[in-house]
């Protein structure tokens, strides 16, 4: 054998090796799943942020249900019927935490200190979710539906979109609705958590002395 | 490279810190959200009214049914003249129609620029195409299109008023519809034809039929019921047209879209109100106001409000107790940020 021993640590650098050593920099385990905060994360503020994700995730696990026996079933079934009930309620909530925490990080001033990104990934989970919202309710093939539809298309149309995004077209309302939303939304969020992961909470706004 | 200042242990220098059990506290908030929601559903249930069907139109409101075929056979429906992504004078009856109802704002023309791409023609989609399919093996149906479709276009105009003044003295029996006498041609066979065919359920499909087989797009049927009296009706009662803030209500009393609430209220109010291209209008309005939420950050005054109003102090005020403490016994209290 005459090929020398490589020493992985001292070789080119590959962007696989650059990406894990920015993860190990930036993102050790410890500060992924933190067993200590400041203190200051005692306040009921930071509990919006993790009541929407316990939301998110009654919202999607009643949407599987939903998904799994088809649109027309919990139109017929009873217990169809619950899980609709649960499904909406969970997306209730959802919003419900969601402008809670929107107004909580905005009083907070939460992109402080290098966080205006985690800010705008913020707005723009807010954003996606309206459309998934949206376009669930356009996907439950019932009198709602149908004049959410109606009423909906003209601003739509209006601005140019109604072309390629059919608000009357109940198939690519609930592929959108089932499918490519939910997974966004997941992905945005997931983002939304490691960047604050990433740089800690922000702290408090310093008091101004007299 | 510059290293971005994301390095915790500088950053949180000085600042007291205490036990934070975040799978606990995540799992605790998904098990007493589950309860509410369960609690909530078995009480307050959710809304399901059925949807309208073309059936239950013709069935329930027969001649506004018939008055509203007619004006798709006229061409004076709202989606007769809607413009993209529908048709642009679809009816042909007018060159210089454009799509009457096309909103612009100054130059821009969104609408326009997009082009037609589910193309709607009334008279076509919604009454002659579905009477050429019905009418196979219904000879006296077939020659009342052949002889409407011979007649040509002022002809064929003549009628149809004719047969919109017949209508306003027609009587209604149940679901049929007694039409008195007059010079309109071979429209009323065609219209009794197309109201029996509604009734039975047929109109539903024959609206839908593309030669192929599946079916998820509902623009047709759902642009003829809108251009009705009925369907609109029961939005009304139900308080959900727009003039009703009802984009973001639900049928019952459950609530709706209610984080819509900022983008229903311009509908509400003058220059909107009353705009012809309100939609368009109220769009870029929340464009607009989206962007700045987005840019919050970077944007003065915006960002300085929650300071000056302070509810921080409140949220954290055990956090600046502490901290006025530890100033009082000379330490540094490093917990906040320096502005
Ligand atoms: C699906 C929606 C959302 C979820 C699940 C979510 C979740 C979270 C969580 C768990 C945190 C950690 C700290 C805390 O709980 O306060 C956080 C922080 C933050 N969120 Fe959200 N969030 C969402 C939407 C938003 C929106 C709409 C905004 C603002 C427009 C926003 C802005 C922020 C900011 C600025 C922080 C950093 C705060 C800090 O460093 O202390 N988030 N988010």
């Amino acid at each position: 054998m005459s090929a020398e021993p490589r020493d992985d640590t001292q070789g080119p650098r590959s962007w696989t090796g650059s990406l894990r050593r920015l993860i190990e920099r930036d993102l050790p385990i410890e500060h992924l799943l933190p067993d200590r905060e400041p203190a200051y994360v005692g306040s009921w503020v930071y509990v919006f942020g993790v009541v929407t994700i316990a939301a998110l995730i009654l919202t999607i696990a009643s949407g599987v249900v939903l998904a799994f026996f088809g649109p027309q079933w919990w139109h017929v079934s009873p217990q169809g019927h619950f899980f609709n009930s649960l499904h909406f309620w969970s997306v209730q909530m959802f919003f419900v935490f969601m402008v809670l925490h929107l107004w909580g990080q905005y009083f907070g001033q939460g992109w402080r200190d290098g966080r205006a990104t985690t800010w705008m990934v913020g707005v723009v989970v807010f954003l996606v979710s309206i459309v998934t919202a949206f376009t669930g309710y356009l996907s439950q093939q019932n009198f709602d539906s149908q004049w959410i539809a109606v009423n909906a298309k003209d601003a739509i149309n209006a601005t140019g979109a109604g072309a390629f995004f059919n608000v009357l077209n109940f198939g690519q309302m609930y592929g959108l609705h089932v499918m490519l939303f939910p997974i966004l939304i997941v992905f945005l969020v997931g983002l939304h958590v490691v960047q604050v992961r990433l740089r800690g909470v922000v702290k408090p706004p310093a008091e101004e002395r007299p | 490279m510059k290293r971005r200042q994301i390095d915790q242990g500088t950053y949180y220098r000085g600042v007291p810190t205490s036990p934070y059990d975040l799978v606990k506290e995540i799992t605790l908030a998904l098990g007493v959200l589950l309860v509410v929601v369960l609690v909530l559903s078995a009480v307050l249930s959710s809304p399901d009214v059925p949807p309208v069907t073309i059936q239950s139109w013709a069935k329930s409101a027969p001649l506004d049914f018939l008055q509203t075929a007619t004006a798709e056979l006229q061409g004076s429906t709202i989606s007769a003249d809607y413009g993209p992504p529908y048709n642009i004078d679809a009816d042909g009856l007018d060159p210089s129609d454009t799509g009457a109802s096309v909103q612009t704002w100054g130059p821009l023309a969104p609408q326009l620029w997009a082009g037609v791409h589910q193309p709607i023609n009334p008279p076509e989609t919604d009454v002659i195409a579905p009477l050429r399919l019905a009418s196979v093996g219904r000879p006296g149906l077939g020659a009342a299109l052949v002889q409407y479709q011979a007649a040509g276009t002022v002809q064929e105009q003549t009628w149809l008023t004719n047969y919109q003044k017949a209508l306003t003295k027609a009587t209604t029996n149940g679901p049929l519809v007694r039409v008195p006498a007059g010079a309109y041609g071979p429209v009323n066979v065609m219209m009794q034809a197309l109201l029996a065919d509604g009734r039975a359920g047929a109109l539903d499909s024959l609206l839908l039929h593309s030669g192929r087989f599946y079916v998820t797009d509902y623009t047709k049927p759902l642009l003829f019921l809108a251009d009705g009296g009925y369907f609109p009706g029961l939005a009304q009662s139900q308080k959900l047209t727009g003039s009703q803030w009802g984009m973001m209500n639900e049928t019952g009393r459950y609530p709706g879209q209610a984080w819509l609430w900022l983008y229903t209220l311009w509908y509400q109010i003058p220059p909107y109100s009353t705009a012809q291209n309100a939609d368009l209008l109220v769009v870029l309005t929340m464009g607009l106001l989206t962007t700045l939420l987005l840019l919050v950050p970077f944007i003065p005054g915006l960002r300085d409000l929650p300071r000056w109003l302070g509810l921080h102090r409140l949220v954290w005020r055990e956090h600046y107790r502490l901290e006025r403490e530890a100033r009082r016994l000379g330490g540094g209290g490093g917990g906040s940020t320096a502005r």
